[in-house]
Order: structure tokens, then C-alpha cells, then sequence
């Protein structure tokens, strides 16, 4: 048999195509997913009960943007701070001090162990342990949610941290101290910028269950997004509505986030794919081999 | 002149294992000293504890008339702190087997890292050198690829060019091309054939015995953590005198 080149044995192939169960699947679960959502679009849209000309008026009020704010900065200071506590828990973890380790397992033991809220509650009444220390006077509902979200924060971080320096191959310490790095510019030169490929995306995924979990803070009275929309309804009695406020910009500030992490990850991940360019070369080599 | 290479009585035990068994080298500037020896012989144990990346429980090394990694205190030698040891590390340059590559950094920034950052090296002057570098191991054409775009072969240049850039008294290679496929050891040959020719003084852990035969001035053939024969690379590999050499080169050769 011969092809168009007239190089025996060469015959063109066609792809295949997908037959059977997943096939059928392909084309049928868009249809199905489409049709689905329409209905539910349209259920909630027809239901008088969501009230959705409140909501549109509560949408972007004073109240809820500034509840919204709240979660933001509540979000990225306790994001902050408890990355930071985390760094030094993963290094204190790694080190070969015994003691050292035991108190860094130890921490986060503790604080991964008990629930947040319980946390969160904890330290709101923290002054009742210490009643002479007079601790009431800075100890504000913001700061005691923000010490308890850090504090918390910072054992999965740890964790989170120290499996991304792990991550890093012996060699790589080995090839930057032969070149006569300080462990200093080995770690934050070389060791860092490859561990952060390991360590962004979990990370971005803290970003997103702190966000959700400062909604905790409606139990201590301080004004996040929840809390401002509780506030609200507590006085005119407009519930679905305005958890609907609150529930719509939990979903926008989670995609936008979402697309952030995305971003991220690709960035991190130059240099540690082959570039599909290089790949397809490889792969024909491979075939002609 | 003092050797530059100086190792005298060194012994490295892991646990109860002996990998190191009073061992002593001098390697002279300009020498090519290659080191042959079946596996588990302690050659890169050896080559590692010459730019301390393993400490040694016993001997010393010298790295042109100076202790590498410890200092003279009274009858023991105390380990230097890492920021004095980093600096005595700049006179060694080492070529692994497994190339480690920096992957987050391009072929250029990688041979670029040391220089800018432990020397200090203006930024364009460190860019036209290793541009002059990376020529010279054939890569010119390399310098924004990632080092998982590259071959082995081209891996391991850029290897040389990045430890070539420190300007070391001394290169170290640990069988740079074990880790290559058979169709990719020429090239990285040819580069370690050119700086031999070039006078560079290199110790060069390899199983590849034609190489040695050809770009070394002397051969150390090691076994059991012991230097069993040294001597010019013509009479080590063409008329060996020890029992163990002999059996070890017919069994390559
Ligand atoms: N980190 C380590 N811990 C324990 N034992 C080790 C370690 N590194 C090397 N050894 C042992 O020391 C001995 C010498 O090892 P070395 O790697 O120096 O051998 P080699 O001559 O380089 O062998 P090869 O040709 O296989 O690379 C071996 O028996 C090895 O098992
Ligand atoms: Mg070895």
C-alpha cells in the first residue's frame, strides 16, 4: 500500500473519536447543565420571597460596602500577620533544635486542633483571665478577631510553608552553597522563589476560607459584610434578601480571587514545564526513535 | 609552590562506614587529576569534601595553603562559620551529575546568580562575561530558555558556564556525563576537554576511562575508600601495577 509521499508502510491515521457512554455524556451534559441553571435562574427570579428590588437597593449602600471593606482588611491583615507567624513555625519546624520543634508542634497542635469559633470566643473573653492587666482598653472586638484568625491562620501556614521548602531538591541547596552563596541568598535567591510554587496555591486557597470564615465574627459584633446585612434585617426584617446581598458579594469577591490564584500559579510555574513549543519537538523525536 | 589541592590524611565515616580511609591527594595548577573507581569507592564523597559540602572527621584539606572549612584551634580544627566557608567555596567550582540547574532562572540568569549576587559584579559587566561563556560552551543561542527546555547535554554546559563564572582556582566535576544519554556525553566532553587544554585545574570523578586516558595528567583510581594507585593517567590506565586497578579496568575496558 502506498500513501501521498509513496513511503511504504506510512499509512495516515485518523483520530479517533470518541464513541460510547462518554461521548454521549459530551454532548449531553452542556445541554442538561444549561437547561438546568435556566430553570433555577428563572425560579429565583419568579420568586417574590427573594424580593430582589431590596436587594438591588441594599446592593451598593453604605452599610454593606463598608461591612464588605471590614472582610476585606480583616481578610488581608490576619492573612498577613498569620503568614508571617507561619514562616517563623516552619522554619522553627525545620530546625534540628529539638526543642525548637517540639514548641513549633506543639503550636500547631493546639491551634489546629481547636475550632476557630471556639478560638474566636477565646480570646474575646481572654481578659477574664487576667482581669489586672486591664486589657479591655485595646482589646477591641477588631483586634481580638484579628489576633484569633492570625493566631489560627498561622499553624496551617506553618504547615503549608515548610512542605514547600521540603520541596526544594538537596542539590539545589548543594549547587548554590558550591557556588559560595550565604544560606541568606540561598534561601531567598533560590530556595524561596521554587518553594513559593508549592506554597501559592494552597495559600490562595487560605485566602479564600479566611474570607469565608470572617463571617465568624458576627458572634463578637464586629461589622463585616454578614454582621452589616444582619444589622440591617434585625430592624426590617428583610432576611433572604439581605443574605442574598451578602451571599452575592461573597461569590464576587471569591471569583475575583479565584482568577488571581490562577494568575499565580502560572507565573510560578515558568521554568518548571517544558514550553509546549519544546514538547511537541521532543515528542516527535520520540516518534521517530 | 604549594599545590593548590592539598588533602592529607582525610577520613569521612558514615555511622560505622568508612568512606573515606586516610586519604591524600595533591593536585598541582594546571593539573588534570582524573578519579576512576568502582561504585561506593568514595570518589564523590571525596570531590564533596574538598568544597566541604561533607565534613571530614579526621585529616585536613587545603585549598592553596589555607584550611577549607575549618580553622586551627589549638590541636582541633573547628568548623567555619557559613559565611567565611561561602567565601572559600568562590575558589571551587563544581559540575554535579544531575546538573542542578536553577529551574526558576533562565540559562542566562543562572550562570549570571553568582557572580551579581556574591561578588557583586556590575550587572553588565556579569552579562557580557557570561554571554562570553555561554559561547564557549556552544549555548550562545540558549540564554532565555529555561533549563527544562534544554537536553541533558545542554543542561550540563550551562552548568560549567554558570560554575565557570565564579572564575574558580579549581573545577570539581562528579561524573558529569553518568546522568547523559550516550549520544549527549560527547559534547559535554568536548567543553571539558577544551578548559583541560585551556590549563584549568580540574579533579574529574568520571567512568568515561577514554576521556581520562586522553585529558588527564594523572589518574587516581579509588576503592574502598582508599587511594589504591595514583600516577601519570598512561601508567595507571595502560600498565597498572595494583591487583584491584587491574581487575577494575578489564571489567571496563
Ligand atoms: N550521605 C550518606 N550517608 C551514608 N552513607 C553514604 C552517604 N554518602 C555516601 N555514603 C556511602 O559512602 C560510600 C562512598 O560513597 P560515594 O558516593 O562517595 O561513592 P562513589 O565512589 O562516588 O560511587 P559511585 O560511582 O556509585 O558514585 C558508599 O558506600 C556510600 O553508600
Ligand atoms: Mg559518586
Amino acid at each position: 500500500m502506498t500513501t501521498v509521499h509513496g513511503e511504504p508502510g506510512r499509512v495516515p491515521a485518523v483520530p479517533v473519536v470518541s464513541t460510547g457512554r462518554l461521548g454521549l455524556a459530551r454532548v449531553l451534559s452542556p445541554a442538561i447543565v444549561i437547561v438546568v441553571a435556566a430553570a433555577l435562574l428563572v425560579a429565583a427570579i419568579s420568586n417574590e420571597n427573594f424580593q430582589w428590588d431590596v436587594v438591588a437597593r441594599y446592593f451598593l449602600s453604605g452599610g454593606i460596602l463598608t461591612g464588605l471593606l471590614t472582610t476585606l482588611a480583616l481578610t488581608a491583615v490576619s492573612m498577613l500577620i498569620g503568614t508571617a507567624l507561619g514562616g517563623v513555625l516552619a522554619i522553627m519546624r525545620l530546625s534540628r533544635h529539638p526543642v525548637t520543634n517540639a514548641a513549633a508542634n506543639a503550636y500547631i497542635w493546639f491551634f489546629r486542633g481547636v475550632p476557630l469559633l471556639v478560638q474566636l470566643v477565646f480570646v474575646y473573653n481572654i481578659s477574664a483571665l487576667y482581669p489586672q492587666l486591664d486589657l479591655n482598653d485595646w482589646l477591641t472586638p477588631n483586634v481580638v478577631a484579628v489576633l484569633a484568625f492570625s493566631l489560627h491562620e498561622a499553624a496551617y501556614m506553618a504547615e503549608i510553608i515548610r512542605s514547600g521548602i521540603l520541596s526544594v531538591p538537596k542539590g539545589q541547596h548543594e549547587a548554590a552553597s558550591a557556588l559560595g552563596m550565604s544560606p541568606w541568598t540561598i534561601t531567598r535567591r533560590i530556595v524561596l522563589p521554587q518553594a513559593m510554587r508549592v506554597i501559592l496555591p494552597p495559600t490562595a486557597n487560605q485566602v479564600i476560607s479566611m474570607l469565608k470564615s470572617t463571617s465568624l465574627v458576627s458572634v463578637i459584633a464586629v461589622p463585616d459584610l454578614l454582621y452589616s446585612a444582619q444589622l440591617i434585617y434585625s430592624r426590617s426584617f428583610q432576611t433572604i434578601p439581605l443574605l442574598m446581598v451578602a451571599t452575592i458579594w461573597y461569590l464576587i469577591v471569591v471569583s475575583v480571587l479565584s482568577v488571581l490564584q490562577n494568575r499565580i500559579e502560572r507565573r510560578v510555574g515558568r521554568g518548571f514545564t517544558r514550553s509546549p513549543q519544546r514538547v511537541s519537538k521532543t515528542s516527535g523525536r520520540g516518534g521517530a526513535a | 609552590m604549594t599545590p593548590i589541592v592539598r588533602a592529607a590524611h582525610v577520613t569521612k565515616r558514615y555511622g560505622d562506614h568508612l568512606a573515606l580511609d586516610d586519604v591524600s591527594l595533591d593536585v598541582e595548577r594546571g593539573e588534570v587529576v582524573c578519579v576512576i573507581g568502582p561504585s561506593g569507592a568514595g570518589k564523590s564523597t571525596f570531590l564533596r569534601c574538598i568544597n566541604r559540602l561533607e565534613t571530614i572527621d579526621s585529616g585536613t584539606i587545603e585549598l592553596d595553603g589555607e584550611l577549607i572549612g575549618y580553622r586551627r584551634m589549638g590541636d582541633v580544627l573547628r568548623p567555619l562559620p557559613q559565611r567565611l566557608l561561602a567565601a572559600q567555596r568562590r575558589k571551587l567550582g563544581m559540575v554535579f551529575q544531575g546538573f542542578n540547574l536553577f529551574p526558576h532562572l533562565t540559562v542566562l540568569e543562572n550562570v549570571l546568580e553568582a557572580p551579581l549576587r556574591v561578588i557583586g559584579t556590575p550587572r553588565a559587566v556579569a552579562v557580557a562575561a557570561a554571554e562570553r561563556l555561554l559561547q564557549h560552551v556552544g549555548l550562545a543561542d540558549k540564554s532565555a530558555s529555561y533549563p527544562a527546555d534544554l537536553s541533558g547535554g545542554q543542561q550540563q554546559r550551562v552548568a560549567i558556564a554558570r560554575a565557570l563564572a565564579m572564575q574558580p582556582e579549581v573545577m570539581l566535576f562528579d561524573e558529569p556525563t553518568s546522568a547523559l544519554d550516550p549520544e549527549l556525553v560527547g559534547e559535554v566532553l568536548a567543553v571539558m576537554r577544551q578548559l583541560a587544554e585551556g590549563g584549568t585545574t580540574m579533579v574529574v570523578v568520571t567512568h568515561e576511562i577514554a576521556f581520562a586516558r586522553e585529558a588527564a595528567d594523572r589518574v587516581v583510581f579509588m576503592a574502598d575508600g582508599q587511594i589504591v594507585e595514583v600516577g601519570p593517567a598512561e601508567a595507571v590506565l595502560a600498565h597498572p601495577t595494583h591487583p584491584r586497578t587491574i581487575a577494575f579496568l578489564e571489567a571496563v575496558l
